[in-house]
C-alpha cells in the first residue's frame, strides 16, 4: 500500500510536470520559467536535504557549491563562445557549450569544494558548524567579486543557453524537461541513499555520533561523504540555474542564497524526499503572488517559517503526511 | 593464567586538581569477568573512558589484543574489538532496536559505504542483527523505537549492540544501573554466558551481581586501585571493608 507521503510526493511530481504543460497550452511562458526555477531550486534543496536533513549538518554555505556550479557553466560557455581556450599549457583545454560536459565538471568542482570545506568544517558542530560553513561560502563570494576575469561584481553572461544533444534548450519546455528529469533522478538517488547501509549510518550519525563511533564507524567519514554528495547536487543545480538565467553573478554565491536553499528544505520538511521541492514551489509561488501585492512579502514568509518550525517540525509535507514511519 | 587480552599500565588522569586515575594497572584475561568496584566518583568510568578512547590518559599506556592502542581513537579501538556500553544508555533513539544492532553488524562486515541497496531488504544483515536481539530477549521488541523502549530494554539493547561487534573484550559500565530485580537476574544470566565469548571488564554498583559474576574484583578509591583479587579475598580485605563495602552496603543506586 502507498503511504500518505508517497501519495503526496506523487502529486507534487505530477503537479510540477503539469504546470509548464498548462503554461504552454495557455500561452503563459512565464509559468514554464517558474516551474523550471522550482525544479532547479528543488534540486539544490534536495542536495542540502542530504546534509541538513539526514546528516543533521546545518550548512549555511551551500551557496558556495550552487554558485561554483553556476560559474563552471558560465566560464566554460564564455570560453567556448569567445574561442579562447581555458589553458594552453600543459594541455590545450577549451571551453564547451555541451551540458553533458558542463554538468560533470560542475559536479566535480563543487564536490571537491565540498570535500575541502566539509573536512575543515566537520571538526566543529552546532553553531560553530553553521558559522564556519557560512565563512567559507563568503570567502568564495568575495573571491568571485574581486576576480575581474569573469565579470567580478557584474557577473558573467551566457549569450546562448548551453546545448543538449537532441533537444532545443532554448525551447522553454525542452529546458524544463531536462531540469525536471535531473530533479527526479536526484530525489530517486536520495531515496536509495536514505534506505541504504550508508543511509543507516548517516541517520545514526545525526542521532548519536558517539553511538556510531562506539560501533567502529567513523561519524566524520560518513558525514563528510554525505556533505560531498550534497554539495555535488547543489553544484549541478547551480549549472542549470546559470543556464536558466543565461547569467551568473556573485549573488548566486551569497549567504542569502544559502539561506534561501535552507528555507526550501525547512519549509517543505527535512528528510522528506519531496520536501525541498515543495518548499521551493511554495516559496516561488508566494514570491510571485504576495510579492506582487507587497514588497514586504518576506515578512509574511518569515512569520510562516517561524510558525512551521514551532508547530510543525516536518514542514509542509509533515503537516500533510503526518509523522514518518520508522523501521 | 592465560595471556591478558587487555592491559592498562599505570594509567593516570587528572581533571584540574582532581586525580581521577592514579596509576591504574589492571588486566583482563580470556574467559573472565573482572569487576571494577568503588564508591561514587572513585574513577571507575574514567578508566573505562580511557580504555575506550573517549578520553586520553595523561600518562601510562594501554595494550589490547597484542598491541599498543594509545594512539588509536574510539573508532579504531572499536574496530579492533573493544565493545563498550555506557553508564547512561547511548543508542540512536529514532532507530528501532533492530536498526541499532544493524549498524554494529555492518560495521563488523566493514560494509558501511554501500549506497544503493536498501539495508532493510538485506536478509543476512537483518538475520544477524535479529539473532543478537534474541540473545538479549529483545526479539519481540525489535521494531520498537529505541527512544520508546523501557530503561531496562535500552540497557539490554546496548549489550546486544556490543555483542554484534563480535568483540575481543567487553567494557560494561554499570549495565544493571536502574534495573529492577527481575531484569537484573536475567542480565546476570546473560553476562554469565557472555564471558565465554569475550572477557568482560565490568563496572557495577550492584554488589549481588558483582559477587555472583566476577572471577576477579578490583577496588578503586580516589582513582587508585587499593585491592585486587578473587571475590573471597576482596570480601575478607579489611581495607576494602573500611573504604567501601562496609559503609555502602548493598545499595544498588548509580
Amino acid at each position: 500500500m502507498m503511504t500518505r507521503e508517497a501519495a503526496i510526493s506523487l502529486l507534487i511530481a505530477a503537479g510540477l510536470l503539469a504546470a509548464p504543460l498548462l503554461g504552454n497550452a495557455f500561452d503563459e511562458p512565464f509559468v514554464i520559467t517558474l516551474a523550471t526555477k522550482v525544479a532547479i531550486l528543488g534540486l539544490a534543496g534536495t542536495g542540502l536535504n542530504i546534509a541538513l536533513g539526514y546528516g543533521g549538518m546545518v550548512s549555511l554555505g551551500h551557496a558556495a557549491f550552487f554558485g561554483l556550479g553556476g560559474y563552471v557553466a558560465g566560464i566554460l560557455a564564455s570560453h567556448a563562445l569567445n574561442y579562447e581556450p581555458l589553458f594552453t599549457a600543459p594541455l590545450l583545454v577549451e571551453g564547451t557549450t555541451q551540458m553533458l560536459i558542463i554538468w560533470p565538471v560542475a559536479i566535480v568542482v563543487s564536490g571537491v569544494a565540498a570535500l575541502v570545506i566539509g573536512a575543515l568544517s566537520l571538526r566543529t558542530t552546532g553553531v560553530f558548524f553553521i558559522m564556519i560553513t557560512l565563512a567559507f561560502a563568503q570567502m568564495v563570494y568575495y573571491f568571485a567579486i574581486s576576480w575581474p576575469a569573469y565579470g567580478g561584481e557584474d557577473g558573467l553572461s551566457i549569450y546562448i543557453r548551453n546545448e543538449f544533444p537532441g533537444l532545443n534548450t532554448l525551447n522553454p519546455l525542452h529546458f524544463f524537461a531536462i531540469c525536471y528529469v535531473l530533479l527526479i533522478l536526484a530525489i530517486g538517488l536520495s531515496f536509495l541513499l536514505s534506505q541504504s547501509r550508508f543511509g543507516l549510518a548517516l541517520n545514526g550519525a545525526r542521532q548519536n555520533a558517539q553511538r556510531l563511533a562506539t560501533v567502529g564507524i567513523s561519524p566524520f567519514r560518513v558525514k563528510l561523504t554525505a556533505f560531498v554528495i550534497s554539495g555535488m547536487m547543489a553544484g549541478l543545480a547551480g549549472a542549470l540555474y546559470a543556464d536558466l538565467n543565461r547569467f551568473v553573478s556573485p549573488s548566486m554565491l551569497s549567504w542569502h542564497t544559502s539561506g534561501e536553499i535552507m528555507v526550501f528544505v525547512i519549509l517543505g520538511g527535512t528528510r522528506r524526499l519531496f520536501g525541498p521541492t515543495a518548499g521551493a514551489a511554495l516559496y516561488i509561488v508566494l514570491e510571485n503572488t504576495l510579492g506582487d501585492v507587497s514588497e514586504h512579502w518576506l515578512l509574511l514568509l518569515g512569520a510562516l517559517l517561524v510558525a512551521l518550525v514551532l508547530f510543525a517540525r516536518g514542514g509542509v509535507i509533515g503537516i500533510l503526511a503526518g509523522q514518518p514511519r520508522h523501521a | 593464567m592465560p595471556e591478558p587480552i587487555l592491559q592498562t599500565e599505570k594509567l593516570s588522569k587528572r581533571f584540574g586538581a582532581v586525580v581521577a586515575s592514579d596509576a591504574v594497572t589492571l588486566d583482563l584475561v580470556p574467559g573472565e569477568i573482572h569487576a571494577l568496584i568503588g564508591p561514587n566518583g572513585a574513577g571507575k568510568s574514567t578508566v573505562i573512558k580511557q580504555i575506550a578512547g573517549e578520553i586520553r590518559q595523561d600518562s601510562g599506556s594501554i595494550r589490547f589484543a597484542g598491541r599498543d592502542i594509545d594512539r588509536l581513537d574510539m573508532v579504531a579501538r572499536a574496530q579492533l574489538g573493544l565493545a563498550r556500553t555506557f553508564q547512561v544508555s547511548s543508542v540512536a533513539p529514532e532507530f528501532s532496536g533492530l536498526q541499532n544492532v544493524m549498524l554494529a553488524v555492518q560495521s563488523v562486515e566493514r560494509k558501511t559505504f554501500r549506497f544503493l541497496r536498501p539495508a532493510l531488504k538485506d536478509k543476512p544483515l537483518m538475520t544477524q542483527a535479529m539473532a543478537h536481539l534474541e540473545r538479549l530477549l529483545l526479539d519481540d521488541r525489535a521494531h520498537v523505537r529505541a527512544g520508546d523502549m523501557s530503561h531496562g530494554e535500552r540497557r539490554a539493547l546496548e549489550i546486544a549492540i556490543a555483542l554484534a561487534l563480535k568483540p575481543k573484550a567487553f567494557l560494561l559500565d554499570e549495565p544493571m544501573a536502574g534495573m529492577g530485580p527481575e531484569n537484573t537476574a536475567k542480565l546476570i544470566e546473560i553476562l554469565d554466558d557472555l564471558r565465554a565469548e569475550a572477557p568482560i571488564l565490568l563496572v557495577e554498583h550492584d554488589m549481588d551481581a558483582v559477587f555472583a559474576l566476577a572471577d576477579r574484583i578490583s577496588v578503586i578509591v580516589y582513582g587508585r586501585i587499593i585491592a585486587s583479587g578473587t571475590p573471597e579475598e576482596i570480601r575478607a580485605n579489611e581495607e576494602v571493608r573500611g573504604a567501601y563495602l562496609g559503609d555502602e552496603g548493598h545499595d544498588g543506586a548509580a
